[in-house]
């Protein structure tokens, strides 16, 4: 496969046979070299040949092998000839990243850290088979697909500052519980409320540097050391479930000849179809925007009882990483409506878009980036390059690099705990095998991830969050 | 003894082969490929039965979809897998269809769990019949 390196940063699989479009991927040398190892590349390519794609298809510099699109992958679709695909917006879908700033500082945590953690652990239901503290019926959680955080804050889970500093609101108005199915509702029943397993975490972090002074005060972030809190999770079965009823659906209607994967399965976004798996999908992100809102109120409850006080635990922002949203774009010299898929990739957009919150509109937005376990996250701001550079988008983690298999093999849960204890970090897992597949050795180095991020200039950093105390599923 | 199955490398998720000399022993294996990634079934008795039942347009169809059953039992039900009894493939006019029994339990303290299944994915799926059948599945987990 021809690989031109653009400058050292920007790499272009030119457009050859079925691609409609050029692939663009951002990488350093050393990225790339990861990528190279996984199909990541050739599946930017098929995505590169499905109808409708405009200008480019895009991979961000976190971006892994995923099934169908590669898990980074970014695609706008023209909404008369363009396509919408599960695969284009993965299993978990609105899997993504909520930051709660704090007005404690490091010294009012640290004695207290082991209890806070105990405390959420408690109340935060977390790890596989671990059911919600809500039996709800079925049309409670229709309302919920509905309505999304805003269910939330109207049953008293949080405040409507929250919503506004949501994506979307915290409600993605085209829902339609209808094309949810049974299965999926089933699915979600038990698991309202709940973390989940595998790379989802709750933590409690300190700000341990700045880079742009200015963004970090209009996020609310004053001083290194201050604490914030950082919760990672999604729409948990109920999301998996629309994505795996939906991929069945398309390929009866549409057959698989012809797919290089038949997880690159799709609809055309006009057609009924279609149209249903984005008012399905749409549930879904509702349903993990009610999850990570509540999950922020009993954190904030937890703070309060054990510190005494949750005062100014104000919301920074919650950003999807698994989405599929009608968004306009500057495409050829104009502004269209485009159905852009990130999948593994974070919104990042710049000052002035008329969709980010008020207090957020001079600045960009806050695009937030979880490191691996017990490593760094980060803080980054949206750009206005990044319209240009890649539809607005930017990374959305660390990205695996190893096996889960490979990391059981060479880690063990317990003695990661131990090296983190060491390192100030305290760890609560309700499974050590958990811990040990999600050793930050299995992952990208997400350093140099938010560092090709700020100097293609798709999201630029604004603070690094180290933990202090560490929740797995 | 052949193995019943196996893990093979996979960046981000779990990938497996399983084996048999027909469909039916082969997707047994993989049911238990699949139930070992969250629990081990030989420490889950066979104490519960749960009919299952799919159809789909082609054997990579069905055997998703028998997959995601045992996802879908666990979820709702509580219920983990032990093993899998009476599994029969049929062709029907419009593809095939599997029928047969989960044989387990119920979630309890005395079982230990240390993994989840997001989804049964298509990617590199294979079904391979031949001298035997290999059937190869990559999960979201």
């Amino acid at each position: 496969m021809e690989l031109r390196k653009i400058n050292d940063l920007t790499w272009e699989i030119p457009k050859a046979g079925p691609m409609r479009v050029p692939a663009t991927i951002y990488a350093s040398s050393r990225l790339l070299e990861g990528v190279k190892r996984d199909l990541t590349l050739q599946q930017a390519k098929n995505v590169a040949c499905l109808p409708g794609i405009q200008r480019m298809s895009y991979v961000m510099p976190d971006a892994h092998q995923g099934y169908g699109f590669p898990i980074g992958g970014v695609a706008a679709f023209d909404l008369e000839e363009g396509i919408i695909s599960p695969g284009g917006v993965g299993y978990d879908i609105n899997c993504g990243v909520r930051l709660l700033r704090t007005d404690f500082a490091e010294k009012d945590v640290t004695a207290k850290r082991k209890e806070l953690l105990a405390e959420i652990f408690k109340e935060v239901p977390a790890g596989v088979g671990k059911g919600g503290i809500t039996k709800l019926s079925r049309g409670v959680l229709r309302d919920i697909l509905t309505k999304g955080a805003e269910w939330a804050v109207e049953n008293g889970f949080g405040t409507s500052d929250d919503l506004v500093m949501t994506e979307e609101n915290g409600r993605m108005k085209d829902a339609d519980p209808a094309h949810v199915s049974e299965r999926a509702l089933e699915r979600g029943i038990p698991q309202l409320g709940t973390l989940g397993a595998g790379n989802h975490f709750l933590e409690i972090q300190k700000v341990a540097a700045i880079y742009d002074p200015a963004t970090a005060r209009v996020f609310g972030i004053e001083a290194e050391g201050q604490i914030m809190v950082m919760i990672h999770c999604g729409s948990r079965g109920l999301g998996h479930q629309v994505a795996s009823d939906y991929i069945e659906l398309m390929e009866n209607t549409f057959g698989t000849k012809g797919l290089p994967d038949r997880e690159l399965i799709h609809a055309p976004i006009r057609s009924p179809l279609g149209r249903q798996y984005y008012e399905a999908m749409c549930s879904a992100v509702n349903y993990a925007f009610a999850n990570r809102q509540m999950i922020a109120h009993w954190v904030r409850d937890v703070f309060a009882k054990v510190l005494g006080t949750s005062n100014g635990m104000r919301q920074v922002y919650d950003v999807c990483h698994n989405v599929a949203k009608f968004e306009k774009h500057l495409i050829d010299g104009r502004v269209r409506e485009v159905c852009l898929h990130r999948k593994g990739a974070t919104r990042s957009f710049g000052p002035g878009r008329p969709e980010i919150p008020p207090v957020y509109r001079s600045s960009g937005q806050p695009v937030i980036i979880p490191g691996s376990m017990g490593t760094a996250s980060y803080l980054l701001v949206g750009t206005e390059a990044a319209e240009d550079l890649s539809f607005s988008s930017t990374a959305h983690g660390a990205g695996r690099v190893m096996s889960r298999h490979e990391a059981l093999r060479r880690f063990r849960g317990e003695q990661i705990r131990d090296e983190l204890l060491q390192k100030g970090i305290e760890l609560r897992s309700s499974s050590w095998k958990g811990v040990a597949e999600e050793a930050s050795a299995a992952y990208k180095d997400v350093e140099e991830v938010v560092r090709v991020s700020h100097e293609v200039g798709i999201g630029k950093m604004v603070a690094r969050l180290a933990p202090l105390g560490v929740m797995k599923g | 003894m052949k193995k019943k199955f196996r893990y093979l490398n996979h960046t981000a998720d779990a990938k497996f082969q399983a084996f048999g000399r027909n469909l039916e022993e082969a997707f047994a294996n993989a049911a238990l490929a699949t139930a070992s990634l969250m629990w081990n079934p030989e420490k889950v008795g066979p104490n519960v039965s749960y009919p299952v039942a799919v159809e789909g347009r082609d054997l990579e169809q069905i055997l998703v979809r028998f997959l995601e059953e045992i996802v879908y039992f666990f979820e709702t039900k509580g219920f983990l897998l032990h093993s899998t009894e009476d599994l029969r493939v049929e062709k029907t006019p419009d593809g095939y269809r599997l029928r047969g029994v989960f044989r387990g339990d119920h979630h309890s303290a005395d079982h230990a769990l240390f993994g989840e299944v997001k989804a049964v994915t298509y990617n590199e799926i294979k079904v391979e019949t031949g001298e035997g059948v290999t059937l190869q599945v990559v999960l979201d987990i």
